[in-house]
């Protein structure tokens, strides 16, 4: 079954632990300096934004059906069967499809290394592997961060909702988000206050290219004949007209 | 066939060395110092001209290639035969120049062998990649010839030409393909790209503009030539292809008005703004410009009026393209981008060096068959005036 990270923003106390457990898993360095940055980056797989005293976490969001892994040319990232989306560097020829693909915005790269990588979060797939929580739902100290089975914290996240009414906007981002995503939120402000977009379609965005693509085994066997047809008439034509000893109008030898 | 030296000073050719020289030191720059201080290119907006322009131009301007040699092979068109030639040349050129540039924007451009063997046939990328290098391949085979001709190699040149028609629809099939599917590589951002852009007719769009672009460039190279070799193709071939260009560009107004408003964008066309305004310079350039000049049969029957309306289509498709990889995605990742000295500097070098070899290639190489210069007497003997002036 496929896991999950519930982060639930009216629990958040906005202590960075979250930052801090990232950035030690993944061998990442972290100060004050760096616990500032308000943006994920290339050494900052995610981050607590802050307004007042709202919170909210950005981090890849680990999709259900990801964009990053339909359109990269040489199957460099993968969506595990676990949830996690992860990343294979000896594979990747940095086109930064990925980068533009993602409706989210989350692949960095490090532009200012001259064998520059695509970082991001991977929802800490080794440790799911080894049947471990991520580092961020381990460290948070109020279980702001949750992790488990995609659908207990949906149904969890739906209790949530029905149980205390108006303390939530009605809506559970990642549910539905471009086909659903690894990475679920609840926020009582308007998620759009911390850059998440709310109008993205339902429906996975590999879907819009696979009608495309799909089509192509059917089309080159019927587009060949019929340039093969083509050939055939136009010169046929001709070698007809040239047996009947008229002149081919056009002229012109070859 | 004589070889003429070459002249190696003149205004243009400093030009041209300065060019070459500048790409040179921001391709060393960029190697050295990596993309991230050798461009403008950051997390928000990391695809910039050598991706919009050299790859997506690129091989746009090299339509010509297939939209010539499927008109004279498959449909037997015979009077645009001496045109087919430099066509696939520039062609041939174009896709190498394409993927040197891409060498210079990946990454790790040591592994751009990898979709060789590392698949993923779910990416568009990876289609147009495959694409890319088969068609390249075609083109070398449909230029072989005049390599072979030249170095006087018959068996060669036998097996070449037995095997051509197969090679041309080959060729035909693939850049049908990826020519589409370089609009394809957009479907996947229906919440980025601005909805003037964005539509899943995409495909159907770069597609057809490649076919303009094909007819467009072929008439801009047959003047060019003229002016520089001497040689030029008989006006009624020219006013043939403007013809179709006129039929290819109202086509694709028609659609692409009617897919405005079947998406419900028309009425944001009426409100100004900075997409709106690149949208009219793009509308303006490559359809309205071109469509009422060749309707006019004064101007579509003058190889002046010919070559305004074949420049005004190219740029207004260059427009097009950078609209769709650079205008259209600037309000979704909230950032304006414009390249830095060192991208516009690898790209004019590759757009210079496109024009040297070509240059070369025109002198060296017989792509202006014979039947031309029987038909055409006159520009001729213009050209040994030319040789001559370069022997000196």
């Amino acid at each position: 079954m496929s896991k999950a990270l519930l982060y639930d923003a009216t629990l958040c106390i906005g202590c960075k632990q979250c930052e801090q457990g990232c950035a030690d898993q993944n061998k990442l360095s972290y100060d004050d300096k760096i616990a500032a940055e308000q943006r994920q980056s290339d050494h900052k797989f995610t981050v607590v934004l802050a307004k007042d005293d709202k919170f909210m976490r950005r981090l890849c969001m680990n999709c259900n059906d990801p964009a990053c892994v339909s359109v990269c040319p040489v199957a460099a990232l993968r969506k595990t069967p676990a949830g996690p989306v992860i990343y294979e560097v000896s594979r990747c020829m940095g086109c930064r499809y990925c980068m533009i693909a993602c409706p989210f915005g989350v692949p960095r790269y490090e532009w200012n290394s001259v064998n520059p990588k695509v970082q991001k979060c991977t929802m800490c797939s080794e440790r799911v592997l080894a049947g471990k929580q991520t580092a961020c739902a381990e460290i948070c100290p109020t279980g702001a961060t949750k992790f488990g089975e995609r659908s207990e914290l949906l149904a969890e996240a739906r209790q949530r909702l029905r149980e205390n009414p108006g303390k939530y906007v009605d809506h559970i981002y990642g549910e539905n988000e471009v086909g659903g995503t690894s990475v679920l939120l609840l926020s009582s402000v308007p998620f759009e206050e911390f850059g998440y977009r709310t109008d993205f379609p339902s429906d996975p965005l590999p879907n819009r290219t696979f009608a495309v693509q799909s089509r192509i085994p059917d089309f080159v066997p019927l587009w060949g004949s019929l340039l093969g047809g083509i050939w055939w008439i136009t010169h046929r034509r001709e070698e007809v007209a040239k047996a009947e000893g008229q002149d081919g109008k056009k002229g012109g030898t070859k | 066939m004589k070889i003429p030296n070459i002249r190696w000073f003149s205004f243009w050719k400093l030009v041209l060395y300065f060019v070459l020289a500048a790409g040179l030191y921001a391709t060393v720059y960029r190697f050295f110092l990596g993309l991230g201080p050798s461009t403008n290119l950051t997390d928000q907006f990391p695809w910039g001209i050598w991706i919009g322009f050299d790859v997506l131009c690129g091989v746009m301007l090299a339509a010509g290639g297939f939209t010539l040699t499927g008109a004279v092979h498959i449909f037997n068109i015979k009077r645009l035969h001496p045109i087919v030639r430099p066509t696939v040349l520039t062609a041939f050129l174009g896709y190498v120049l394409v993927s040197v540039a891409l060498m210079v924007d990946l990454g790790r451009p040591y592994n751009i062998w990898h979709p060789l063997i590392m698949w993923n046939p779910h990416s568009v990328m990876f289609e147009v990649g495959w694409c890319v290098m088969l068609y390249t391949t075609v083109l070398a085979l449909e230029f072989a010839p005049v390599v072979l001709e030249r170095f006087r190699l018959e068996k060669l040149l036998r097996i070449i030409r037995g095997i051509s028609v197969p090679v041309v629809i080959a060729g035909v099939i693939l850049s049908t393909l990826h020519q589409s599917s370089l609009g394809s590589v957009y479907l996947i951002v229906p919440t980025k790209l601005h909805p003037f852009w964005y539509t899943p007719l995409l495909p159907a769009f770069f597609f057809l503009s490649a076919i303009a672009v094909g007819l467009a460039m072929t008439i801009f190279e047959s003047s060019m030539s003229a002016k520089h070799f001497g040689r030029q193709l008989e006006l009624h071939i020219l006013k043939d292809l403007g013809r179709a260009l006129m039929v290819v560009l109202i086509v694709y107004s028609v659609l692409r008005v009617e897919d405005l408003i079947h998406r419900g964008v028309l009425k944001q066309v009426l409100v100004a703004g900075y997409e709106r305004n690149l949208l009219l310079l793009e509308v303006a350039l490559a359809l309205v410009i071109p469509i009422v000049l060749l309707s006019f049969r004064k101007v579509r029957e003058t190889p002046g009026g010919l070559y305004l309306a074949s420049v005004s289509t190219l740029l207004g498709f260059v427009t097009n393209r950078l609209n769709v990889a650079v205008t259209g995605m600037e309000a979704s990742a909230g950032v304006r981008y414009f390249p830095k000295w060192t991208e516009i500097a690898v790209t004019a070098a590759i757009v210079g060096a496109g024009f040297a070899i070509f240059g070369l290639a025109a002198k060296y190489l017989p792509i202006f068959p014979e039947e031309s210069h029987v038909a055409s007497p006159e520009p001729r003997a213009k050209e040994a005036v030319v040789v001559m002036s370069h022997a000196d």
